[in-house]
């Protein structure tokens, strides 16, 4: 038996209901697009699905009219990664010198950010305008990287920012008190404590990086990653393959996000692990 | 020779931009003494206390210890260990590892780490919790580890910033006697950082006060509680009331003073006073008796009474006088109920005249333990 609960009032189940629709906006259309990857060989781009099979994924791989699309996820991921590590490091060291206020700090952290500001496409064009005329050829892991570093690093810096915010500078005067140097500090308490704020520094690298289209635009070259390789195939492929994509796609995503978390929780296992062996 | 554990403070000066925090203080603390830096909050304590640590940069002076100067030898290797106001114990390391980690630092292996570590985690009687993290322990447990983790290094001198402050008023009495037991115990030189004048007095060998940056007076807690140097150590340390009056002509039995109101008292005919000089002296709140507000009597001020408060072994009786600060007379309990009093009676204070204690300084900063 439920047990009797005050009345719902009409503003909950409008607010509920507002709820829902959110819910059903974020999620519906990956949730369609994802049954949709598992349309049947005769089944079309848009539903009912007709007998569902894994065909579309098996001819990602077999059939040639994708153009390099294996090419392309690989140098994707490249890049995210490349983008996931620089953002870790860069923002660490970043946000750890701009806890002191040196000479110039406000100007270069604002610089730092507006980068943020600028539409993604407006940089695009620079950065390939500016390659031109300096003579260098565009190259996915030069200009494409760097175009990727333009946004991940100022979001990474904010995000070390917010980490930081919780880091007791006590704690390093502590360890310098014991005796430790400059790196052993680094080491044993500075790293280890600002570890989990790290990992979501990094994880936003590589999202942010796996998926961007409009800085990623004019500055890769001659090779594309997935999401132009993608905007590409909507024009010229009309199979639910298109959909099948999206799908692995997103569970890469998936897998590299539960990684992070599951680095983040082990770490902390360990230090309660430590706490229960005696 | 200096015996190791003694600091020598030469015309130490600390800026901070344009804020002088240290104003060429000059200090020497005893090896072994249990030593207490007392002032309200931004009087330079904690930043001479960081200075001895060597986590401030003085911008001139020396600091030695145990006659070594130590000014320009870096943080952990000069013999002082810092136990930090809010502990700073490494929230992501176990007890037992927070307090090895100075040994770890200095390269010693696990095994002998831990093992020196649990020995000092069983002398402040925590070996239990050595598996925990900080946050899984008390305010009181924290601070022992705090503690351990200060002494593992065999320090010369220990160093402790507000080490009480955190603590509710039961935890920090008995944390209190257990310092100075460890203090005996280790014979180590101990500077505790406080704005509590109690804790001073109970813990101290020597008390340095101060106020602006500058060492009003340093001495036996007996002697800055009996003879403050200025209004502002007088009221700062309590027990004692500050009279402001002019001084009159000499007498034999010495040198009259008149106050605003017409008081009368006599100062010790031995001061070097001038007749119209402007002069301060202070009263032990336990040294007056209280009369009946008739009649004028020599050493004595008038007062209406404006509380009363019962205090267990004795009684405070506050007057409303012609000086700035209330005038508090505290009464044994049989002395005050043989006689009882009402608010708004008027009485006068009654002393001896040799209770009479000239203050030679002249800060007369009010003693307000969080600021002015």
């Amino acid at each position: 038996m439920q047990s009797s609960s005050p009345k719902r009032k009409t503003s909950f189940y409008l607010l509920a209901g507002f709820f829902g629709l959110f819910i059903l906006f974020l999620y519906g259309p990956m949730l369609s697009i994802f049954i949709l990857s598992f349309q049947g060989v005769q089944g079309s781009m848009t539903f009912p699905l007709r007998d569902a099979s894994t065909h579309w994924f098996g001819d990602l791989f077999t059939s040639t009219r994708y153009g390099d699309l294996g090419g392309a996820f690989r140098r994707s991921m490249i890049m995210a990664i490349a983008a996931l590590a620089l953002t870790a490091v860069i923002c660490f060291f970043a946000g750890l010198a701009f806890r002191k206020r040196f000479w110039g700090s406000g100007p270069i952290f604002y610089l730092a950010i507006v980068s943020l500001v600028i539409p993604g496409l407006l940089l695009s064009f620079g950065i390939g305008q500016m390659f031109q005329l300096s003579g260098m050829p565009l190259h996915w892991m030069i200009s494409g990287l760097g175009a990727h570093l333009s946004w991940t690093l100022p979001f990474g810096l904010l995000i070390m920012f917010a980490v930081l915010n919780r880091f007791d500078s006590s704690w390093e005067e502590a360890a310098r008190d014991a005796g430790a140097t400059p790196s052993q500090i680094l080491r044993y308490v500075t790293l280890p404590i600002l570890f989990p704020g790290l990992i979501a520094v990094a994880l936003f690298g590589f999202t942010l990086s796996y998926d961007e289209f409009p800085r990623s635009l004019l500055t890769l070259g001659t090779r594309n990653t997935l999401p132009l390789e993608v905007a590409n195939m909507t024009s010229s492929v009309t199979t639910p393959a298109l959909y099948a994509i999206g799908t692995i796609t997103t569970v890469i995503s998936l897998v590299v996000i539960a990684v992070a978390f599951s680095a983040i929780a082990i770490v902390q296992r360990r230090r309660s692990k430590r706490m229960a062996t005696s | 020779m200096s015996a190791k554990g003694e600091i020598r403070i030469e015309k130490i000066s600390k800026a901070f931009g344009s804020l002088l925090a240290v104003k060429d203080v000059d200090l020497s603390i005893p090896a072994g003494s249990y030593c207490c830096m007392l002032g309200p909050s931004g009087c330079g304590k904690t930043t001479l206390l960081r200075m001895i640590a060597g986590h401030e940069t003085p911008t001139s002076g020396r600091i030695l210890i145990g006659g070594e100067d130590v000014t320009d030898v870096p943080t952990g290797s000069r013999g002082t260990a810092l136990m930090f106001q809010n502990y700073a114990l490494f929230p992501h390391l176990s007890v037992l590892d927070n307090v090895a980690f100075s040994l770890k630092v200095q390269g010693q292996g696990t095994a002998q780490r831990r093992d020196q570590a649990m020995n000092m985690l069983k002398r402040v009687q925590l070996s239990h919790l050595a598996e925990r993290v900080p946050a899984q322990l008390s305010g009181g447990q924290q601070q022992r580890v705090a503690l351990a983790r200060a002494l593992v290094t065999n320090p010369q001198v220990l160093l402790l910033d507000e080490p009480l402050s955190a603590l509710d008023e039961f935890l920090r009495l008995r944390m209190r006697s257990e310092l100075k037991r460890l203090q005996t115990e280790l014979g180590i030189t101990f500077v505790h950082v406080t704005h509590t004048q109690p804790e001073a007095i109970a813990l101290a060998d020597q008390v340095i006060i101060m106020d602006h940056g500058v060492v009003e007076q340093s001495g036996h807690p007996r002697e800055i509680y009996d003879q403050p140097h200025s209004p502002y150590v007088a009221r700062f340390m309590g027990g004692q009331n500050v009279i402001f009056g002019t001084v009159g002509t000499k007498g034999k039995d010495g040198f009259a003073v008149t106050d605003e109101a017409d008081n009368k008292y006599k100062l010790d005919s031995a001061l070097a006073l001038a007749k119209g000089q402007k002069v301060a002296f202070a009263v032990r709140r336990d040294g007056a008796k209280l009369a009946s507000g008739k009649g004028r009597s020599d050493n004595a001020i008038k007062g209406e009474i404006r509380n009363i408060e019962y205090q267990g072994t004795f009684v405070k009786v506050a007057l409303k006088t012609c000086q700035k600060d209330e005038f508090l007379v505290y009464l044994s309990d049989g002395e005050y109920f043989a006689s009882p009093r009402k608010v708004g009676e008027t009485v006068s204070a009654i002393w001896p005249i040799e209770r009479n204690h000239y203050l030679e300084g002249e800060n007369n900063s009010s003693g307000d333990p969080t600021g002015h």
